[in-house]
């Protein structure tokens, strides 16, 4: 039927929003040129507000163009959308599950809805159930998931039938590296099986490196497509990894070649090493570049995906600003933290044989660890590992059930308000009141955290320098981007001048542009001697702490520096780093065992 | 599976065939049904409340007095002065209080203990030897309508009062105190008729309450919950959608109708007085009117508090203000007649209570029930349009 070899081919698109509350029109998409071939996997990557959950809505014809055509499998989209609806699946970024329907119901509604024949059911429903793993959930209401099989869920009812095109929109936000990759396998194996066409939106860098096409948005227009290969060469020649001191954390070098901003487009740690990429006018033996380099060895590496899209990026955004990037500031100049005396060689946090149930079900059993002052602390694991439980324990959000616990110095169990006056919350979602201003929200959190008067004015001052929110004080926070957001949030969580910052997956579903920012940030303010204890899902920044802990099934399964977890993990001391390796592999073998000591239990009895 | 792709007109057809269409009905309404049972809240709205408002506006609100207090300040201790008030202790309306000083009965009067006075002059028993007696009546007038049963009670119990001295006297020349004209009507007023004058009026609120306010909420709920997003991208038409919203709150609606109907008549013995058919009928009509606005505003606010504040707004309170359930539309001035006789609930107001208090009159049947179709063919219609597969 669709003899065209393009199953996508989109042509002068535009789009625009008008702001109900400003009655501004915001430009969306600008001028979208694209062709996808049948049969191959496509990716949209780009900054938050680059347009792709946009572009993903036209196609599935969920919202109309303003100019231009949308051709899909040889149909108008905008002509006849209920066509292309009958025809594709779509995945949407927030899939809406029915949480009160069971795992078994909402499948079974999107299989009556697609008209799929009870035989085929049968087959279908099997694989689904081999692939995500939701089999023994199935009478379990959706809304009692964790958050990654409540994406797989989703996942599995987008493929109750086999459509001629798949729409994902960011379909791993949220996920853990474990469900990312099952989640990659099932897509995978059906565009093999099926010869599938599908266009995925992410934000994952590593997940688009698997894709034939990938398209480079930025701000509604697309800045580049091709291969991942081809767009690897935007940094072809100018990828480098420095090996320093080994006992250092990466982090220091790290920050110190990604503020030299004339010289240094990116760098990341990696490896036990530092990754970084030179802008076009930097020769790797530059003498101010070995001024910073100290003497580390450095070696010539191959381009990855991540480096030709931050090359791009950054020529973009210096196309559009007219100053040039600036350093983030630095924190230890400006704030100065009034350090609160403390026992020499106390933890800052000290965890002994906590536990926490609910009723019957232990979600985190007697674990113990300490963290010292200015460390950088990442509390990583699966979904529904136990993590934000841990975590809503040490803020103090959440009574333990037994166990000795102690922030900065304070039982928690005994003075929890005064435990809490030395810590910074940032929550994963934004908590903030979204219709004050910035300078509002500020002056409210402060009061509620005891300050007022000239002390209250000075902090306020402080941060909205240290996170640069000067100029925005009186725009209502909801109206900020995403990335502002966060900084405000921030700012909300240091006012008080917090020992201890704790942050909830701060990085889920951001591109690596604001990451980079995000973590520069972080260090910084490691480096004035705040204690950072966070979640991610994203296991290359484990490299930006100090100490990672890794849990699984409520119980804690491996503890030290990027380093020392890579060797728990069973590899060897000297080869280079790979922690969603580690992870994965952790992860499994504490699974395994699991299912081990249950089989000579039931073999026992 | 992979290779069993079948010609793409084969499959479209397909997906328009009346099967197919019967088939997503179903699996939407199955889940809009299990979703009701599942969700406590609905149920307890669209069931449990019309049975306590029943209870509650029949046992608990009644607009009859009874046991009224009253202060009788007795300044005149005389035997002719006690004949004279000792009715009111009869009476199963009032409560009187008896005092010696006009000063204390203001006082209980001011603090609202009683609600009127009854006050016998110092001179009572000289003035009815001279033919000439009075006793002054007052009244808290604050809330108008109690007032005015509580002084009609007074006077009644009085002037009886009255009455009996003459004919014991028998004396035909006195005039006695007060008027003689008594209004037997109010004294003989049963308690019952106002829970009969209201039953039909909540009827109305009930099948309001379920169809607009409940409905209000599940199509907000979708697109606030984004579920609505990826339903979108499937064979299903607007249609079925709003089909399968209607099925199962039609359902509800009907259930709290029939339990209204048994507890009126089972409990507090409500006449039926038209034909049940036809009252049945006329409900059905009603309720997908009410149905029809629920939708409505859930499709356009597309937010749960939003729909609720406007179904409130829009048609709960009308319903109790401006369509004859408290007020009588006559009484009214002729702008807010106007805008009570646009609203659907006032035509179904006046139809059940004439079915069920009065019988059938044919001409106001058939012109109640047509305008009534005709508000659901329209607001059903508006949220049609309304609800399209569109996110922007």
């Amino acid at each position: 039927m669709s003899s065209t070899s393009a199953a996508v081919r989109i042509e002068g698109v535009h789009k625009r929003f008008v702001d109900k509350e400003s009655g501004r029109s915001i430009v969306a998409l600008r001028d979208i040129h694209l062709a996808i071939p049948t049969g191959t996997l496509c990716a949209f990557v780009g900054p938050d507000g680059a347009g792709k959950t946009t572009l993903l809505r036209l196609m599935a014809g969920l919202l109309r163009a303003d100019a231009g055509t949308l051709d899909m499998l040889g149909v108008d989209v905008q002509r006849d959308p209920q066509q292309i609806q009958d025809r594709i699946s779509y995945m949407p970024q927030r899939f809406g599950l029915y949480e009160d329907l069971s795992v078994q119901e909402n499948l079974d509604l999107y299989a009556d809805l697609h008209g799929v024949a009870a035989e085929a059911r049968v087959q279908r429903y099997q694989r689904l159930m081999d692939m995500t793993g939701l089999a023994r959930f199935t009478t379990r209401p959706a809304g009692k998931l964790s958050g990654g099989m409540k994406q797989k869920l989703g996942l599995a009812c987008t493929l109750v039938r086999s459509p001629e095109l798949l729409l994902l929109d960011e379909p791993t936000v949220g996920v853990d590296p474990l469900s990312r990759v099952e989640l990659w396998e099932i897509v995978e194996q059906l565009r093999h099986d099926e010869q599938l066409t599908v266009i995925i939106s992410t934000a994952y860098l590593d997940e688009a490196q698997r894709c034939a096409q990938v398209y480079v948005m930025h701000e509604g227009e697309v800045l580049a497509h091709g291969t991942p290969e081809s767009l690897s060469q935007h940094a072809q020649g100018r990828c480098f990894t420095a090996r320093g001191d080994s006992r250092a954390p990466g982090r220091v070098l790290q920050s110190q070649l990604l503020d030299a901003v004339d010289m240094v487009i990116d760098a990341v740690p990696l490896g036990g090493a530092v990754r970084f990429v030179l802008n076009e006018a930097t020769a790797p033996d530059a003498a101010p570049l070995h001024a910073i380099l100290k003497g580390a060895r450095i070696e010539a590496e191959a381009p990855r995906l991540e480096d030709g899209f931050m090359v791009l990026m950054r020529a973009k955004l210096q196309h559009a600003a007219a100053e040039p990037r600036r350093a983030a500031p630095t924190l230890a100049a400006r704030a100065s933290p009034t350090p609160v005396p403390l026992a020499p060689g106390s933890a800052m946090i000290e965890v002994r044989d906590l536990v926490r149930k609910f009723d019957d079900f232990v979600a985190v059993n007697s674990t113990s660890f300490a963290v010292s002052r200015g460390e950088i602390f990442g509390l990583l694991g699966p979904n529904g590992a136990g993590k934000t439980t841990t975590f809503r324990m040490l803020c103090g959000l959440l009574p333990a059930t037994s166990g000795f616990l102690q922030v900065a110095g304070v039982n928690l169990r005994t003075a929890r308000a005064d435990a809490r006056r030395r810590i910074g919350y940032v929550s994963q979602k934004f908590s903030l009141y979204g219709n004050l201003s910035v300078l509002e929200n500020l002056e409210f959190f402060g009061g509620a955290y005891g300050l007022r008067g000239k002390r209250l004015r000075e902090r306020i001052d402080t941060v909205l320098e240290q996170f640069e929110l000067r100029g925005l004080e009186r725009t209502p926070s909801g109206h900020l981007p995403g990335g502002f957001k966060q900084r405000l949030a921030m700012a909300v969580g240091l006012l008080h001048e917090p020992d201890i910052l704790f942050l909830d997956e701060p990085t889920s579903g951001t591109d690596p542009l604001a990451r980079r920012e995000f973590w520069r940030r972080i260090t910084s303010l490691a480096d004035t001697g705040v204690t950072i204890i966070i979640t991610t899902h994203f296991l290359d920044e484990a490299e930006y702490c100090d100490r990672i802990l890794i849990q699984d099934a409520g119980e804690l399964k491996a503890l030290g520096t990027p380093r020392d977890v890579w060797v728990q993990a069973g590899h060897s001391a000297t080869s280079p780093l790979n922690m969603e390796r580690a992870f994965i592999d952790i992860v499994q073998q504490s699974r395994q065992a699991e299912i081990q000591r249950n089989a000579e239990v039931a073999h026992g009895a | 599976m992979a290779h069993e792709v079948p010609a793409m007109h084969e499959r479209a057809r397909h997906r328009h065939s009346p099967r197919a269409v019967l088939l997503r009905l179903v699996a939407l309404t199955r889940k809009e049904v299990r979703q009701l049972l599942r969700d406590k809240s609905i149920l307890a709205i669209g069931l449990l409340l019309p049975v306590m408002l029943m209870l509650l506006f029949g046992y608990g609100l009644s607009l009859d007095v009874r046991n009224a207090p009253i202060a009788v300040v007795m300044e005149d201790a005389s035997r002719a002065a006690i004949d004279a008030v000792v009715g009111l202790q009869l009476s199963p309306f009032l409560s009187p209080v008896m005092l010696t000083s006009m000063h204390e009965a203001e006082a209980l009067m001011l603090t609202r203990e009683v609600d009127g006075i009854v006050r016998v002059p110092g001179d009572f028993s000289r003035a009815m030897a001279a033919g000439e007696a009075s006793i002054q009546v007052i009244v808290h007038g604050t809330e108008a309508s109690r007032a005015s049963i509580i002084l009609n009670y007074l006077t009644a119990t009085l002037a009886q009062q009255g009455i009996r001295r003459i004919d014991r006297s028998a004396l035909g020349n006195a005039s006695g105190i007060g008027s003689v004209d008594v209004e037997s009507r109010l004294w003989f007023n049963e308690a019952n008729t106002s829970t009969w004058y209201l039953v039909p009026g909540l009827i109305v609120l009930i099948i309001t309450l379920v169809g607009a306010f409940l409905t209000a909420l599940v199509m907000a709920r979708e697109w606030e919950r984004g579920t609505f997003e990826a339903l979108f991208v499937s064979p299903v038409k607007p249609v079925e959608i709003l089909l399968a919203k209607i099925i199962p709150y039609f359902c509800v609606g009907i259930i709290g109708l029939t339990m209204c109907l048994v507890t009126a008549t089972s409990l507090f013995a409500v006449p039926i007085q038209g034909s049940l058919p036809i009252l049945l009928f006329a409900s059905v009509l009603y309720l997908l009117v009410a149905l029809g606005i629920g939708l409505l505003i859930s499709s356009v606010t597309r937010n749960q508090f939003m729909a609720s504040q406007v179904s409130l707004l829009a048609s709960l309170l009308p319903v109790f203000m401006l369509s004859g359930f408290m007020f009588d539309l006559r009484n009214v001035p002729a702008a807010i007649n106007i805008i009570g006789h646009l609203l659907p609930a006032t035509h179904f107001m006046s139809l059940i209570k004439s079915l069920m208090l009065a019988g059938n009159v044919w001409p106001q049947i058939i012109l109640e029930c047509s305008i009534l179709a005709a508000y659901a063919v329209l607001f059903i219609g508006l949220a049609r349009m309304v609800t399209r597969k569109r996110l922007d």
